[in-house]
């Protein structure tokens, strides 16, 4: 009975080609765009992610402090939460780094008559803590320590970053709901035409004695095929320019500094599974009408 | 409130009325039709011969009035149960009804795969049904190439096909010539000896005559005699 009702299905979707190919066209559509700007965030995300676990919080001293008051601070950095570690770093240990990372131009420091450099800690932070709020946070409770003239941790663009991730995610979810209403929609009107052009024969299905489970389980199975063709294009096509673009980025960039990926499995899996259910939606609203009529 | 009833009667309608607008097609019909029973509903067109099976087999329901069908009220009944309703019942319709897009077989095997039977089953039969009506030649033929008299037959094969209970006829020697109506004829009687109830709605009253079976008559929406 089930092979009955996947021929029925695989009939409909042959008898009714161009409409069938006009779903499965506007599926592989919404899933290209939603899918890409899913990708867009994911690897961004990731890319803020792998910059917050590099983030070190250096706290800065206005003036030359006695030993015993460094100690002092380190301690009391040392047992605020999410701390990993604090180390001391002279303004000579500072300058030599500079000059490491001057390399060529190191020479410009050298008519300095006294180092402008500030003794520092620099304040590693455990993983759970890395995340941009509680690194904030932390910066303030070391800002609070009144020896310590100032801290840095990147916070501007950790920021900006931030915001323009929240937007898109915002917008991410915006453009998702607009094209699921949109797509179940479609899928609605499309199964509706696939009705009306069957209307005599599902008429004639019930006079027979069909029952109306009987007459729509084959097309729930077209809507779920519809879907699932639907999402597998709109991946496919969104793989290739990605693809493109993933090669270039490698080339232009070291990888490690960019590190993109196409969706894991499971998420493709999802995508395929979310977009056969937009099908198999839009089917039960259309079919929920014209059967009751 | 009229349900179960003679164990006998297979089809019983009480001051049954049903109104199209103001149109009345069918006016305080009162009938009763045994297991078994050879049936003519006879009048001329527009008499309510098509309404009066509509309403036996739920294609329209009753203004007025109460039908029980094989113990069943029909105004009591739930939606999802009319499918198993209408599968006591093989409908000649007076317009065929054959699904265009189908084959033959197809057409016929479908009242089988709607009750779930098994292939094997569905074909033994349905080429059976068709050696009876003798269209066992055009199986694969579609409705719109065979003739008026061929679809007739592949109606009737459909409707055989399940061994309903009752066969409802609307017209099913209406557009045949003389033979082929005599076929058509021949093989509802053969139904019929096999224990089926056969009602057949027409207006062709040679036919009624010359089979001596019981008649209906119906008259601008009344049964006359």
């Amino acid at each position: 009975m089930t092979s009955l009702f996947y021929k029925r299905a695989i009939e409909g979707i042959l008898e009714n080609k161009f409409l069938q190919g006009v779903t499965i066209l506007t599926f592989a559509l919404s899933i290209l765009i939603v899918c890409a700007y899913l990708l867009f965030f994911i690897n961004a995300n990731d890319f803020m992610n792998s910059w917050e676990k590099g983030i070190r919080i250096m706290a800065y001293f206005g003036s030359d402090q006695h030993q015993e008051e460094l100690e002092n601070v380190k301690r009391k950095i040392q047992k605020m939460p999410g701390v990993q570690s604090v180390r001391f770093i002279s303004k000579e240990e500072a300058l030599n780094r500079m000059k490491e990372k001057l390399k060529t131009q190191a020479s410009l420091l050298m008519d300095l008559k006294e180092n402008p450099l500030p003794d520092a800690f620099e304040v590693k932070i455990i993983a759970a803590s890395q995340r941009i709020g509680k690194i904030e946070n932390l910066a303030t409770q070391i800002k609070a320590i009144p020896s310590v003239d100032e801290v840095e941790y990147g916070r501007r663009w950790l920021n900006r970053f931030s915001n323009v991730l929240a937007l898109f995610r915002l917008t991410g979810y915006a453009l998702g709901g607009l094209f699921f209403m949109a797509t179940v929609f479609i899928v609605a009107n499309t199964i509706r035409l696939a009705l009306y052009s069957k209307r005599e024969e599902i008429e004639i299905m019930r006079l027979i004695g069909a029952t109306d489970r009987f007459i729509k389980i084959p097309f729930y199975i077209e809507g779920l095929i519809q879907g699932a063709l639907g999402g597998l294009i709109g991946l496919s096509l969104l793989f290739i320019p990605f693809k493109w673009i993933a090669t270039n980025i490698e080339h232009s960039f070291s990888s490690a500094l960019f590190p993109i990926r196409f969706f894991p499995l499971e998420v493709f899996l999802g995508i395929i599974i979310c977009s056969m259910f937009v099908g198999w939606l839009g089917c039960y609203l259309s079919l929920k009408q014209f059967l009751e009529v | 409130m009229i349900d179960g009833g003679d164990n006998s009667s297979i089809i019983r309608m009480f001051h049954v009325h049903k109104h199209y607008g103001s149109k009345k097609a069918l006016i305080n019909a009162t009938l009763d039709i045994h297991r078994n029973e050879f049936v003519f509903i006879c009048g001329p067109s527009g008499a309510g011969k098509t309404t009066l099976l509509k309403l036996l087999y739920l294609g329209d329901k009753v203004s007025a009035g109460q039908i029980i069908v094989d113990g069943i009220n029909l105004s009591r009944i739930p939606r999802k149960r009319i499918p198993f309703l209408r599968r006591k019942f093989g409908i000649i319709f007076q317009d065929y009804k054959l699904i265009s897009t189908k084959t033959v077989f197809e057409n016929i095997a479908l009242v089988l795969e709607v009750t779930r039977n098994t292939r094997r089953f569905i074909e033994k039969k349905v080429k059976s049904v068709l050696r009876t009506v003798g269209m066992e030649g055009r199986i694969n033929a579609y409705p719109p190439s065979l003739s008026g008299g061929e679809q007739q037959r592949v109606a009737v094969a459909r409707a055989v096909v399940g061994d309903p209970k009752v066969i409802l006829a609307d017209e099913p020697t209406g557009n045949l010539d003389a033979e082929s109506s005599h076929i058509i004829f021949d093989f509802l009687n053969q139904f019929y000896n096999r224990g089926a109830t056969v009602v057949i709605a027409t207006h062709d009253l040679n036919l009624v005559r010359k089979t001596k079976k019981s008649v209906i008559h119906l008259n601008q929406g009344q049964i006359v005699a």
